[in-house]
């Protein structure tokens, strides 16, 4: 790999062990996947952030660094509401470790929002063709995908380095042939909604690490094209995808048909819907609905809002996005959370120790339904928005 | 013998050769606190990994296995050093934030000519193995 003179001064130790350690990764990542160089890079998002996933072990790696992150970044989703971890259930000790891991990114020039959707956030535009060193598996499909820009998957370090130094290796998505499809899906029948993540969560499996591209009936929106990225990444570990006439790469550059064939019919999708992941043998109530996965867009948290005005639950209900879309929004967390249900932010339902506490979850998203059974040790069933908000008992309207 | 092979994690250190043909998940099969593979299923099943020169095909399994490295340097319980068949990111992250040399690809194929045992100096700076006899 060929490096500058700077970045070799960088890597004998010249600028700080932080920063030496640092670029050492990404030279390791670079000579293990052939790159040839490092690049810049635009912003970073970094995982590593839940104390559920990185525990003592992560918290303490990161107390130990110094130094500054030279490009916007921003943080995954923290393992709780930094605000309102009380009203969650989550226990005072894990928020006191949930706290330092925040305080420890924060240290280092790392905006301390934790989420899933960066590219809603101000200061994370992305544009065609930008190279990024994003982590979370969603918003790098998303980035990837819908938005034309290039980020392999980032493991938690990886992506911290390339923040401080400004670069990453320049291997894998940031490279012309390794975007190209390899496997077509053909879906026969119209989609809409929750029906992506669906495709999403059956698709995956199948497709695995690959690069698929989808020829579709229906026409998806960005907030749909989200739902199927997300569930692609989760039940597979689909990092890029295509979809004919509608993502920029397939828009731009035409793409051969590829030779390998998945097709995918309605029957597949209706399946999702009527099958609960269960974990033990009995079949529970659903005791909690959640939606967000990944975090509510505004115009997501418009829709759910307009569905829940006037309306009572009976049952928990999450709804969770970013604070900064939060906040933006006083008007629609208001009215969502006259309902009962909570906007929780920072965090979400696979990510939280809060969501374990529960028996049998109703999601809407492909991604949830993947994790939620094995990460939190709860039951899982698919629906639509509509069919969620169902679940979660309106008790009267006015 | 002088073997060479390629540097991932610099830094040189010498140690007793444990080996095993199983991948390593460092998350789950390792203790943090004691060093021990506690993976009842595992190769290397109730070894101390400690000081020793780890000889494994490549790591596998959770990402965070990068911090549980860290946690067995913190807790003085980490191999000397590690060899690889070839390395992932997982094993090689989390050499490198720990400071435990590793290097993998050898010329000779580690399997074939190292033993428990032996004892080995691995330079991942130069980007050589060394054997005693």
């Amino acid at each position: 790999m060929h490096l500058t003179r700077e970045e070799e001064r960088t890597l004998n130790g010249e600028d700080g062990e932080t920063l030496q350690k640092a670029i050492e990764i990404l030279v390791a990542l670079g000579d293990i996947y052939g790159a040839d160089k490092l690049i810049p890079i635009k912003s970073a998002q970094i995982a590593g952030v839940s104390y559920k996933t990185i525990g003592d072990a992560g918290l303490e790696w990161i107390s130990d660094l110094n130094g500054k992150v030279k490009v916007p970044a921003v943080l995954n989703p923290a393992g709780m509401d930094m605000l309102r971890w009380e009203e969650m259930g989550v226990d005072a000790e894990f928020a006191k470790k949930q706290h330092e891991i925040v305080a420890a990114y924060e240290k280092l020039g790392i905006q301390t929002k934790c989420t899933c959707t960066p590219y809603y956030l101000d200061g994370f535009d992305v544009k065609y063709g930008d190279h990024l060193a994003w982590s979370e598996s969603s918003a790098v499909s998303y980035s990837n995908s819908v938005l034309g820009a290039r980020t392999n998957r980032e493991g938690g370090p990886s992506a911290l380095s390339a923040a401080l130094v400004g670069k990453t290796a320049n291997f894998g998505y940031h490279l012309d042939e390794m975007r190209e499809p390899v496997i077509a899906v053909d879906v026969d029948c119209e989609l809409t909604g929750s029906d992506y993540g669906a495709l999403g969560y059956l698709a995956g499996k199948t497709i695995g690490s690959r690069v698929p591209i989808f020829y579709m009936q229906s026409k998806p929106s960005k907030d749909e094209l989200k739902s199927l990225g997300a569930a692609l990444a989760a039940s597979g570990a689909v990092a890029l995808y295509h979809v004919e006439g509608v993502s920029p790469d397939a828009v731009k550059l035409n793409y051969e048909r590829p030779d390998e064939t998945l097709s995918v019919g309605k029957e597949d999708i209706l399946e999702v819907y009527e099958k609960t992941a269960m974990i033990g043998d009995e079949i529970r109530d659903t005791d909690i609905v959640t939606v967000g996965c990944p975090h509510c867009s505004p115009d997501e948290m418009q829709k759910i809002a307009a569905m829940l005005h006037g309306k009572t639950l009976q049952k928990e209900m999450w709804v969770c996005t970013s604070r900064e879309v939060a906040d933006r929004h006083p008007e629609l967390v208001n009215t969502i959370e006259k309902s009962g249900a909570k906007v929780v932010c920072d965090t979400c339902m696979v990510v939280s120790p809060a969501a374990n506490n529960f028996q049998c979850m109703m999601v809407n998203s492909g991604k949830a339904l993947s994790y939620v059974p094995s990460m939190c040790k709860v039951s899982a069933k698919y629906g639509s928005i509509e069919k969620c908000i169902e679940e979660a008992g309106v008790l009267d309207e006015n | 013998m002088r073997i060479k092979c390629r540097s991932i994690s610099r830094g040189a250190a010498e140690g007793e050769v444990l080996l095993t043909h199983d991948a390593i998940s460092f998350l789950g099969n390792v203790d943090p606190k004691t060093g021990i593979i506690e993976e009842p299923q595992h190769e290397l099943y109730g070894k101390y990994i400690k000081d020793k020169v780890l000889v494994f095909p490549h790591g596998k399994g959770s990402t965070v296995g990068s911090y549980v490295l860290y946690q067995l340097i913190k807790n003085g319980v980490a191999p000397a050093a590690m060899i690889n068949a070839e390395s992932e990111p997982i094993v090689a992250v989390g050499a490198i934030i720990s400071g435990i040399p590793l290097v993998d690809k050898m010329e000779h194929d580690p399997f074939d000519i190292l033993k428990d045992g032996d004892t080995v100096k691995v330079d991942a700076t130069e980007g050589f193995v060394e054997t005693t006899d």
